[in-house]
């Protein structure tokens, strides 16, 4: 989605040039809650991702597959349970005290809910200069000329500055947390779910702002969400999650052409089309059962319950994401047979 | 449904939540109502069952099943015509679905509490209604309460209540808007499939665009209350010709995009319900208005046969719309 020469294609999940880099990473949480609690909700077990400079890559999953998660311990809202974050050359999961202060100020979170994301007691001009004052990077007039900027980049009125979230719309309000996410001049952004929350005809603005900054500020984006329409129209590469593992990644157009794991195949399968002479072709590959349960998930491929091309070493030995085409990766034994 | 009015009694004043509402269904037919937030896509279902909510009031228009006018009936009959004749699918089916009594017994109270069926046909029914929307197991999760069900369940549940009377209407408000993607699709399919067993006709109220190509004969797009356009479902997607329209069908990626196109963002916002623009009400965030549009409301006049748009310029008059729309 930049306008800048395009990044190039990643070959290789690992490779030396990324800008954050995902090693065996584990995000495992007491189920229930409590000290006794016995049940283990393993919401990420065991992701590799690298993420170039100036890309976009987006991470598309049902409920409960752990996308959410895995962006939340990346920006180190959550600790991780094992593995590694590499920020450039820093291990984001070992730093403390100062490296990490200044390590933070290059990842920035946009969250979905822009109603509850927002203090509703603090004004716009507070909420966006917080992370100034927090990391001592400018006060006074200084943060207030930063903050004006702020807010002409993302399209507000920079004389709203002194009202309070409740006075803007959906649309507005996600305004307002890009512009807090940047004010820092961050590298990288994950954005959660960023306009699932918002109407129809304010999405598309939201879209637009995003691409237009990304390319303003070299940004690097993860993009979660579970629309993959809206996540092949933003990225370059896609990942696709499924029970807390990645299943595939690749280039967008690829993954959305010709899927290779048979769950990115259901996905792609699923998404209707605004064209009523597609749509009355288009045969969804219905699932059979329910997405099982992150405390008890299957042995192996964890897709295997409900795969409709599943064979009996699906259950007996794990595929790992592995290079099937240039660029492009899957966890099956069967890769591109649906 | 003819000329329908409702409109909310507030402190601050009246807010019309929908202006001159006319359309029909026929029977089996199975039409879309697309809108944003606000549009009044809701209350115009809702009234079809009487029931807008307090302050709320149908103050204009009629609304026929069959020889029967709803807002004339008695709060004995309204109560027969809801879930015998006309049932509503809701977008949470965790909030309609009451969570400390069993799903087979929801299902049989739906038709105990009306006529149609005795008390032991309503007993009888309850398993196979719970097959019929394709509930895996269902002899076993009869006796499952809604938090044992997974949120596609619950909504298959829900449908179950409201087929269970075999209505010949169901009018489902975002069924599968809580939903993945994949249990969207197979619910999606539940209703083509039902309303052809039932012969029934549905009303699917929807924000998304692409579920009424999926599933839709006919479409009708609302915007601040009124019907801005209605026609078959392949004349709306292909020859749309209210700008809103248009502009809605290129705002969302698609699927099928080939390449990277750039958004056609509609600027602005909605208007507030209780502060609206004169002229059309569309006016300060379309791209293609005419001085005519700031001052007088176009009427929803004829376009082509079958397909009414309310619109002065129309898609057709304006030679190159994309370019314009990106600018």
């Amino acid at each position: 989605m930049t306008a800048q020469p395009a990044p190039t294609p990643t070959t290789d999940p690992t490779i030396k040039t990324a800008l954050l880099r995902v090693e065996k990473l584990v995000k495992y949480f007491p189920a229930g809650g409590g000290l006794l609690a016995r049940n283990i909700v393993h919401a990420v077990d065991g992701v590799d991702l690298a993420i170039q400079p100036g890309e976009t890559l987006g991470l598309v999953g049902e409920s409960g597959c752990g996308k959410s998660t895995l962006g939340r311990v990346i920006v180190r809202l959550l600790p991780a349970t094992s593995g590694h974050i590499y920020f450039q050359d820093t291990d984001l999961t070992k730093v403390r005290g100062e490296k990490l202060r200044r390590t933070r100020q290059e990842i920035q979170m946009i969250f979905q809910d822009p109603y509850a994301s927002l203090n509703p007691r603090m004004t716009v001009g507070d909420i966006v200069s917080e992370p100034l004052r927090n990391f001592g990077v400018a006060r006074g007039r200084k943060a207030d000329q930063r903050v004006q900027e702020m807010m002409r980049v993302v399209g507000l009125n920079p004389n709203f500055v002194n009202r309070y979230p409740h006075e803007f719309s959906g649309g507005q309000r996600q305004r307002i947390g890009i512009a807090r996410a940047l004010v820092l001049d961050p590298k990288f952004i994950v954005a959660d779910e960023p306009v699932s929350a918002l109407d129809v005809s304010i999405q598309a603005q939201i879209v637009n702002l995003m691409e237009d900054l990304q390319s303003k500020f070299n940004l690097t984006f993860l993009f979660i969400a579970h629309d993959l329409s809206v996540v092949r129209h933003i990225s370059d590469r896609v990942a696709v999650m499924y029970l807390g593992k990645i299943v595939e990644i690749g280039p967008s157009d690829a993954i959305r052409d010709k899927p290779l794991h048979p769950y990115t195949k259901v996905l792609q399968s699923s998404v209707p089309v605004p064209d009523p002479d597609i749509e009355a072709t288009r045969k969804p590959i219905l699932l059979k059962g329910e997405i099982p349960s992150p405390v008890n998930p299957p042995n192996a491929c964890r897709f295997h319950t409900r795969c409709p091309i599943a064979q009996p070493i699906c259950s007996e030995v794990e595929p790992p994401l592995e290079k099937k085409e240039n660029g492009r990766f899957a966890a099956c034994h069967f890769a591109g047979q649906l | 449904m003819q000329d329908l009015r409702v409109q909310f009694f507030v402190s601050e004043g009246t807010v019309t939540a929908v202006d001159g509402v006319s359309f029909e269904v026929d029977r089996g037919e199975i039409v879309g109502i697309v809108g944003e937030s606000g549009s009044g896509k809701t209350m115009t279902a809702l009234s079809l069952l009487r029931l807008i909510p307090e302050p709320g009031r149908i103050t204009n228009g009629r609304i026929l099943y069959g020889e029967k006018d709803i807002a004339q009936m008695t709060d004995e009959e309204i109560r027969e015509f809801r879930g015998n004749e006309v049932a509503m699918i809701f977008q949470d089916p965790m909030t309609s679905l009451n969570p400390v009594l069993r799903i087979g017994f929801q299902v049989e109270e739906a038709m105990a509490a009306h006529s149609r069926f005795t008390n032991q046909q309503s007993r009888d029914r309850v398993v196979p209604m719970l097959q019929r929307v394709r509930i895996p197991a269902a002899k076993d999760r009869v006796r499952d309460y809604p938090h044992q069900f997974s949120g596609g369940m619950r909504q298959r549940g829900m449908i179950a209540m409201g087929v269970s009377n075999e209505p010949s209407l169901l009018i489902a408000d975002e069924p599968t808007t809580a939903l993945d993607v994949t249990v969207q699709a197979s619910i999606i399919e539940l209703l083509r499939d039902l309303s052809r067993e039932l012969r029934a006709s549905v009303i699917l109220i929807t924000h998304n665009m692409a579920l009424v190509a999926s599933l839709c004969n006919r479409v009708i797009v609302m915007y601040a209350g009124r019907i801005v356009e209605q026609g078959p479902t392949r004349a709306i997607f292909k020859n749309p010709q209210h700008p809103y329209t248009w502009s809605l069908l290129r705002s969302m990626p698609r699927m099928d995009e080939v390449g990277h196109e750039r958004l056609v963002s509609i600027r602005g916002l909605p208007p507030d319900l209780s502060k609206m623009p004169p002229g059309c009400k569309f006016h300060p965030r379309c791209r293609f208005r005419i001085d005519k549009c700031l001052t007088e409301e176009p009427p929803l006049a004829e376009v082509d046969p079958a397909q009414d748009a309310r619109c002065w310029v129309l898609m057709k008059n304006i030679p190159n719309p994309e370019a314009e729309a990106l600018k």
